[in-house]
């Protein structure tokens, strides 16, 4: 063969080649697509809503998004002024070891000034925490100012969610995305804040 | 009639080689005539894995893969399929023992050198395989989806999270879902079933084949290569069949009864084989007291659990796998066995043998502060193994390795 013909060949394969493999990613593309969560799983993990109007002051209801509890606490005043007092406890009282939207906006963690919506899955080893809103002294602290104490493994949070000092849970309890529309809280969407 | 039947032969060898291949690899392929019971976890191991795959295609059978029904149809299996119980045993046994094989005959490679020169690629392929294995055992534990199942994917999975930036979306990626669901678990299922033991038989018989290629090495370390008898075979060898094949039956045996022992009468080998929490349906909202890992992955999970930082230990954990790939390389000893070899090389293998074992026996028990000391002096430990290895074989007397086997 000649010298130019061996080169004419050698560049129909670099082009046939480079045609062919440019195709990969076009035949991957459903194979890798079809295992993001499908429309079936989007809509049972899509937001739920919830009218908060109904929770007394000083009360904590649970509901579940994505098959896990999210808490939802309505302050009071009183509450919300005695978080200053357990501040030297806390660990990350800014949440700065996480990426929160919230932690600017209000002393709640949340958009609202009265209520905290927390993940209620333990940072430490995902059980989910008990809620103890009581200023009193309890077998784990004896001077427990309200929060949230997880029962396998003792971590202690606050009345928003902040992790204590010393305890297992790395960081403070995850706020989930969420916003309010007047009495009607809705988990799962942000409404553009974040 | 005996007219007929060699004719038949005959025509069918003439298009599909049949003696070929049997005198190849089995009546006329050598094998070193002294080896010891070492020698033998190979062949256990290929059984093991035939095990595994016809009691797994039964398995498949009544198992159903959603969230719903897998639990129950375990525990359908279990009571209401007759000898559902040991089908599934002779499954969950097979697991178990197919790992026990496997770092039994990984152990044998680093004893007499079996990486080495020219068989490195034979130890590629086989740690490839334990790669495959790993992947494989993992996704199978899942389908059942019972408490363990669950929380013990949930911490697999959310290592991907350690991942800087693509993390998290890797995390529901690979679950299809935002908890392991019934999606996570149908898809865990056709790579269990399906990719997986694919995979596995792929590299299995490149595994064979390129050690039919370059020769089962022997505890000695001598090479049977370089004294050859006037037809070219080795002087110090044996034929494959039937020499090793009805030696390696007596091992086989004995396997096997331990084999039949513990899927009779312990096939939950007291909660290491199948942990306790996994008699229990995964609940999403209720993570178990004390998670902890099968025992053939414990060493790993010590090592994560070990080092602090998420990302840290995904990469300690992955390294401590990846770094048998390169043992060929970090061996510098101009002998391959360790009775030739110096007083370093039984030290380190020593010292390594036992880090082992204790990181496998910390990743079973809970986390105190000692524990936690003794995690981190054996992860050095066993990096020490491989890292050093290129000096302290490179720089240590060996003994004359004799000519002949």
């Amino acid at each position: 063969m000649q010298e130019k013909d061996k080169t004419r060949r050698k560049v129909l394969i670099g082009l046939t080649s480079a045609v062919g493999l440019s195709g990969i990613p076009f035949a991957a593309t459903p194979f890798i697509a079809a295992w993001n969560p499908s429309a079936k799983a989007k809509a049972s993990g899509a937001s739920v809503k919830v009218d908060v109007s109904k929770i007394r002051y000083g009360q904590q209801i649970q509901v579940a998004w994505r098959k896990q509890p999210v808490f939802i606490v309505r302050h009071t005043e009183e509450s919300l002024s005695g978080l200053a007092e357990s501040l030297p406890k806390l660990a990350d009282p800014n949440s700065d070891s996480i990426d929160e939207p919230y932690k600017n906006l209000s002393p709640t963690r949340s958009q609202s000034n009265e209520y905290s919506v927390l993940t209620g899955v333990c940072t430490h080893l995902g059980c989910s925490p008990k809620y103890y809103p009581e200023v009193e002294p309890k077998a784990w602290d004896a001077s427990w100012s309200g929060g949230f104490f997880c029962p396998c493994h003792g971590s202690m949070f606050d009345l928003v969610g902040r992790v204590y000092k010393g305890v297992p849970a790395p960081t403070n309890l995850i706020v989930p995305p969420h916003f309010f529309d007047g009495d009607i809280l809705t988990i799962g969407e942000d409404n553009g804040v974040a | 009639m005996n007219q007929m039947f060699s004719n038949i032969f005959n025509w069918v060898n003439h298009r599909l080689p049949i003696v070929n291949t049997f005198e190849r690899h089995l009546s006329k392929h050598p094998v070193p005539k002294k080896v010891n019971f070492w020698y033998l976890f190979g062949a256990l191991a290929s059984v093991v894995l035939i095990i595994q795959i016809v009691s797994g295609i039964w398995l498949i059978m009544p198992y159903e893969n959603t969230e719903e029904g897998a639990f129950a149809s375990v525990e359908y299996i279990m009571r209401d399929v007759d000898y559902g119980w040991v089908i599934r045993y002779m499954h969950t046994t097979g697991a178990s023992l197919f790992f026990a094989v496997v770092y039994l005959h990984m152990f044998r490679g680093l004893l007499y050198g079996s990486y080495q020169k020219p068989r490195e690629l034979v130890w590629i392929f086989g740690c490839t395989i334990y790669l495959a294995m790993m992947a494989e055992g993992f996704l199978g534990y899942v389908l059942p989806y019972g408490q363990m199942s669950y929380w013990g994917a949930q911490v697999i999975i959310s290592l991907f999270g350690a991942i800087p930036y693509v993390g998290e979306s890797l995390e529901l990626w690979v679950r299809g879902d935002y908890y392991i669901s019934g999606i996570t678990v149908s898809r865990f299922f056709a790579l269990h079933v399906v990719a997986l033991p694919l995979v596995l038989i792929a590299l299995v018989f490149l595994h064979l084949v390129a050690l039919h290629e370059v020769g089962a090495g022997n505890p000695e370390g001598v090479d049977i290569e370089a004294h050859l008898d006037d037809d070219g075979i080795p002087l110090d060898s044996v034929p494959f069949f039937p020499y090793k094949v009805l030696n390696a039956l007596v091992g086989i045996g004995v396997f096997m009864t331990v084999f039949a022992i513990i899927m009779f009468f312990f096939p939950e080998g007291g909660g290491y084989f199948i942990e306790m929490a996994n008699f229990e349906e995964a609940n999403p909202l209720v993570t178990p007291e004390h998670i902890a890992p099968v025992w053939y992955y414990a060493p790993y999970y010590t090592m994560l659990r070990a080092i602090p930082d998420p990302l840290g230990g995904l990469i300690v954990m992955g390294s401590a796998v990846a770094i048998f790939f390169v043992v060929p390389w970090l061996d510098r000893s101009n002998v391959a066995s360790i009775r030739y070899k110096g007083i370093y090389s039984k030290i380190a293998l020593a010292l390594f043998a036992i880090s082992f074992i204790t990181l496998g026996y910390l990743g079973t028990v809970g986390v105190t502060e000692v524990r936690k000391t003794m995690s981190l002096i054996c992860t050095i430990l066993y990096f020490a193994f491989f890292l050093l290895m290129p000096f302290y074989t490179k720089f240590e007397t060996t003994k004359t390795v004799p000519d002949r086997l």
